[in-house]
């Protein structure tokens, strides 16, 4: 479990994050929502280590996350796997290299070990018909895919995913959603999930955090999320047209 | 920000760069790759400039000279002004705008598009990972680079002096041999091994701390060459006096 504990973030006279606790459960899609500029990407930053929080401290499995030296923090990083934004692949390496970088970093593996590994890591993305390819030439949801088999080649016990959808057409997006949702499910893994896309928040999520003014504004299982009593929340979820009709539905 | 952030910040980067490398056979092939992309890719631009400088630097002398002042005097100008100055100084300079800002916006996309945060994450030690291979190619591919400009603007001011008649060969090759010290090479090389070091970790530190987007990526690599070339100045300044003074 990752549990974040009292965490403040500020940017010169600017709060981002006030006193914000939340724990992220283990074998569950764990979203943060918000909407823009609400503080869920600094707290993502903030729980991995990307940004140092001003006050509180992260945990991982009851290990003080903040607090580790740079030697203990390289050992909790190598259990962590992150899906970018842009994929953030590296366009040097062709896709089989990508996700056998972390391996050749960090394991003894041989060389066939390594490629076996990316393999089977590619075919769970089914992309193994992409393996000598550039990112480059690939589409923008291959790029995700083959971010998440990077994510997922060492075996990771917590997946983060930073706005998984963003740039893709409803299906690969429910491609995307769902891939994440079974690696979450196979693999036992804690995944945290930032997005402020309410499709992917109702296909993917088991639990939600709503983030508002830098704080936890309303968090419970999804299948608590259209009846929350948070006016904020509900301003956020309900702002499109689908999403009103899908209310007067369940109503 | 104030000179004592980025000094501070520079220092501190320095000393993550610094670290022992991760993984030694994944290093080694990054330096392979650094000193082609660094010492093999700037062969054609550092040939071609110091033949045409030799031959210019040749033909201005020939032309100041007349009267008392013996022939000679060609060959030993070139030779002086090629080992001291020129190759040591102006090819790192060139070197700057062509390595530093590949260095520069190379990082600083890496930056932009989240791969240096994606290193981060798996736990690499992205600053040594990225940069060491870059400084350690350019300290030992530049002083080659260096020793090869002096040798072709030699060779072309006394091809250049000997086809145009300003001079025969036997007098540039005496002007060359005259009041020979080595240690002026030395001190080129030295020079050449400090600008080698600035030209790449000046530029790699704009590149490293690039925020934004394209329009800032731009800017850090014009930002990594004018920073580059000014601390190259100065740094000749320094080392002339402290060398030579």
């Amino acid at each position: 479990m990752i549990e974040i504990h009292n965490v403040s973030k500020s940017f010169g006279a600017q709060t981002v994050l006030r006193d914000v606790s939340a724990q992220f459960h283990p074998g569950k899609v764990n979203f943060i929502i918000g909407r823009s500029g609400s503080g869920k990407s600094v707290l993502t930053k903030c729980t991995v280590g990307l940004l140092e929080p001003d006050q509180g401290h992260v945990t991982y499995d009851g290990r003080n996350f903040t607090e580790m030296d740079r030697q203990g923090r390289k050992a909790v990083r190598q259990e962590i796997g992150m899906l970018f934004q842009g994929s953030a692949l590296f366009d040097s390496m062709t896709v089989a290299e990508n996700v056998m970088f972390p391996l050749r970093m960090f394991s003894d593996a041989t060389e066939a070990e390594m490629r076996d590994r990316a393999a089977f890591c590619l075919e769970r993305v089914e992309l193994t018909h992409a393996t000598d390819k550039f990112p480059s030439e690939l589409s923008g949801g291959m790029q995700k895919r083959v971010g998440i088999a990077r994510a997922i080649a060492m075996n990771p016990k917590y997946l983060f995913c930073d706005e998984p959808n963003s740039g893709l057409d409803p299906q690969t997006a429910i491609v995307i959603d769902n891939l994440i949702g079974d690696l979450t499910r196979e693999f036992n893994m804690t995944t945290v999930v930032v997005s402020h896309d309410m499709n992917s928040v109702m296909e993917a999520s088991d639990f939600i955090h709503f983030v508002h003014q830098g704080q936890i504004a309303w968090n419970g299982p999804t299948s608590e999320l259209l009846t929350a009593k948070s006016e904020a929340l509900n301003e956020f979820i309900f702002a499109s047209k689908i999403m009103r009709e899908l209310r007067k539905t369940i109503s | 920000m104030g000179l004592f952030f980025h000094i501070g910040r520079y220092a501190s980067f320095m000393r993550s760069v610094l670290r022992r490398p991760e993984q030694g056979a994944v290093f080694r092939k990054l330096l392979v790759e650094e000193m082609n992309a660094i010492g093999l890719q700037s062969l054609g631009i550092v040939a071609l400039l110091s033949v045409f400088m030799g031959a210019v630097i040749c033909i201005q002398t020939a032309h100041q000279i007349g009267g008392w002042i013996p022939v000679y005097t060609i060959g030993f100008t070139v030779r002086q002004t090629m080992i001291l100055e020129f190759s040591p100084t102006l090819i790192p300079v060139i070197l700057a705008g062509k390595v530093g800002s590949n260095i520069a916006s190379q990082l600083g996309t890496m930056r932009v598009t989240e791969q240096i945060d994606a290193l981060e994450i798996m736990g690499v030690n992205s600053a040594g990972y990225l940069v060491l291979p870059k400084m350690i190619a350019a300290l030992t591919c530049i002083p080659f680079l260096v020793i090869l400009s002096m040798a072709l603007g030699i060779g072309a001011g006394l091809w250049v002096g000997v086809s145009t008649g300003v001079s025969s060969a036997a007098d540039f090759e005496y002007g060359m041999q005259i009041d020979f010290n080595a240690f002026d090479v030395t001190y080129a090389l030295i020079k050449t091994c400090v600008f080698a070091l600035i030209i790449s970790s000046v530029s790699a530190y704009h590149g490293y701390f690039t925020s934004g987007g394209a329009l800032e990526v731009g800017r850090s690599s014009t930002k990594a060459v004018v920073y580059a070339v000014v601390i190259v100045m100065v740094a000749n300044l320094l080392l002339t006096q402290m060398l030579l003074g």
